[in-house]
């Protein structure tokens, strides 16, 4: 598969503006998943603006394809993404997490258009896609289901049980994207709990496996193509990723998993998202 | 379509007869379909049946997924795993999304005598209602337990369904409107008012015909639907008499017993709860043993009745 310059020159930006919308979303003082949401952006991008069927004027279309958060709480770089897309008014960006807004700390699918099933208490995302995932198949369905977990919530049992069952039902139209940016809520994850071998462990559970530098966009537009090629099972794409990504202060750093910025790392940040918008158009 | 006393039997049957005309009933099942009777189903549809291995937290979740797409899941387990197990399953992926799944608590209460405490559901309701959204279920016979399963599937919502694994008696008139939420009076009385779920019905009924032996009117009503309970009903059932008990093969703490007190706290009518104790269960090589030992049989229900009375 060959992808344009063009093309990934445009989901490049949109990756910008993804990040640029989260920042929009925890101004100075305002406590915010910055760390994950920004980690798994690129994917996102390539998600929402390219390899996704979606209809963003029926977010309940019954041919879309879904994306479910198993990790919740990264939902900025979700709503990120649907304020892009215009599933609801930009506003909201700057009520996430307040009683008048419609986005709620962890996805709410009754409160936000587009947001597919209530996620939030890791480990359980990657089972709801895998039912949305028999559904679609019952009704000959052609959609697909996305699943992104973190690197630390694989350490919940019940991401192992979804594991074995979608093996089990050779669920080909689920891909499992796995944010693997090494740093979870108080460390690493190699200090808090280290689990090892997680390309081999996917590949014994019966998943086709892809591992992927995260960032690198023809590598992520590659890995969600093969896995909507391959109809043998279901897909886990590993992507390595950094925590905090463009964002030096925070990048690599567990104090920025959930965390108020001060007001000159937000000037810095945006500087971040000026520089990368002129390396891009170069 | 009902061919036994079994209200596990019944259950399965019913979504068998309903699964024929309505292709969006789905069964998962975690290896006890035996047990369940949801392998009926299995039988006869089998692209719609989910074995999921023995692991009840994906199930519940996969059925939250199943949902999403307007399939109307059935998961099914023993009770003290449908709704313990995967508590916080049922919790996130479904009730906060209020989602139309359909649980199953199979061998509830202390039905399944033989396999002992980690097998006996006493808790079981107290963790079911205190979920937002959540519909609790407790059918007394295999009659309701029809009516009550093709209500389930006419009904959106996430539901929870407690079914004893022994055979009972059929207490209710099969040709009877059924509700969810409706309590219906099986005795009519004027002293006192029972108001009974599951197998505590029958008992409740029999401790009546003992006590009109001996001049004490006793009023039962069964409350197959836990939640929502209906106030108004509640109310409604204890004007005239002398005092209320509630009978339930579940906890005293949390179960039918604490939300009828709850409802009544403003009568100021003399209540008593009778149930399991703040305690497990026990094995034993048949149902009267336990039910005699936690003090469930209709002789007990019939001295607490006497009891109160007296006070």
């Amino acid at each position: 598969m060959e992808y344009s310059e063009e093309l990934v020159r445009e989901l490049k930006r949109k990756a910008i503006q993804v990040r640029a919308n989260i920042l929009e979303m925890i101004p100075p003082g305002k406590v915010g998943h910055l760390g994950g949401s920004t980690s798994i952006a690129d994917v996102m991008a390539a998600l929402y603006f390219h390899t996704m069927r979606i209809n963003k004027n029926n977010p309940k279309d019954p041919g879309r394809d879904r994306l479910i958060m198993s990790k919740g709480h990264a939902v900025l770089v979700q709503y990120a993404c649907l304020a892009e897309l215009g599933y609801f008014d930009r506003s909201e960006l700057g009520k996430v997490k307040t009683f008048a807004g419609i986005l709620q700390g962890h996805p709410d699918m009754d409160k936000t258009p587009g947001i597919e099933a209530v996620t939030g208490s890791l480990g359980q995302g990657l089972s709801v896609s895998l039912g949305v995932a028999l559904g679609l198949r019952l009704d000959k369905s052609d959609s697909r289901v996305y699943a992104i977990l973190g690197d630390g919530e694989l350490a919940e049992g019940q991401i192992w049980e979804a594991a074995m069952a979608a093996a089990v039902y050779k669920a080909s139209n689920l891909t499992a994207v796995i944010d693997w940016n090494g740093v979870q809520a108080t460390s690493t994850t190699a200090e808090i709990f280290p689990i090892a071998n997680l390309v081999e462990k996917w590949r014994a559970f019966g998943w086709n496996v892809i591992e992927i530098d995260g960032h690198d966009m023809i590598q992520v537009l590659l890995a969600l193509d093969a896995a909507k090629a391959y109809t043998q099972g279901p897909t886990a794409i590993l992507a390595h990723t950094i925590k905090g990504k463009c964002f030096p202060f925070a990048e690599g750093k567990a104090k920025y998993h959930n965390a108020a910025m001060n007001e000159e790392e937000y000037t810095i940040a945006w500087q971040c998202i000026e520089n990368m918008k002129r390396e891009v158009e170069a | 379509m009902r061919t036994s006393d079994s209200l596990r039997k019944t259950y399965g049957e019913t979504l068998v007869e309903l699964g024929e005309k309505n292709t969006d009933i789905v069964m998962l099942e975690a290896d006890l379909g035996n047990s369940t009777m949801s392998s009926l189903f299995g039988n006869v549809y089998p692209e719609r049946y989910f074995q999921m291995g023995i692991a009840e937290q994906n199930m519940a979740s996969v059925a939250a997924g199943l949902s999403l797409t307007g399939k109307i899941p059935f998961i099914n387990s023993f009770a003290v795993f449908a709704s313990g197990r995967a508590y916080d399953q049922i919790r996130s992926s479904i009730t906060i999304a209020n989602l139309n799944v359909k649980i199953c608590g199979s061998s509830a209460g202390l039905s399944d005598f033989g396999d002992g405490k980690t097998h006996q559901s006493i808790d079981d309701i107290a963790l079911m209602q205190v979920l937002p959204h959540m519909t609790v279920l407790s059918p007394c016979d295999a009659v309701e337990t029809e009516q009550m399963v093709k209500a389930m599937v006419e009904t959106k919502g996430p539901m929870y369904i407690r079914i004893n694994r022994n055979d009972l008696p059929v207490v209710t008139d099969p040709n009877s409107e059924y509700h969810i939420g409706k309590m219906t009076r099986v005795v009519e009385g004027s002293d006192v008012v029972v108001f009974a779920t599951g197998i505590m019905v029958q008992q409740s009924m029999q401790a009546a015909k003992l006590l009109l032996e001996e001049g004490i009117s006793v009023r039962v009503v069964n409350v197959s639907t836990i939640k929502p309970l209906d106030t108004e009903a509640l109310l409604g059932f204890c004007e005239g008499v002398k005092a209320v008990v509630t009978a339930e093969e579940h906890s005293i703490i949390g179960g039918l017993g604490s939300t009828v007190a709850g409802a009544l706290s403003k009568t100021r009518l003399p209540l008593d709860l009778i149930g399991v104790d703040d305690r497990y269960g026990t094995s034993a090589e048949n149902y009267t043993i336990l039910l005699k030992h936690y003090g469930l049989e209709s002789e007990d229900v019939a001295s607490r009745i006497r009891a109160i009375l007296t006070v």
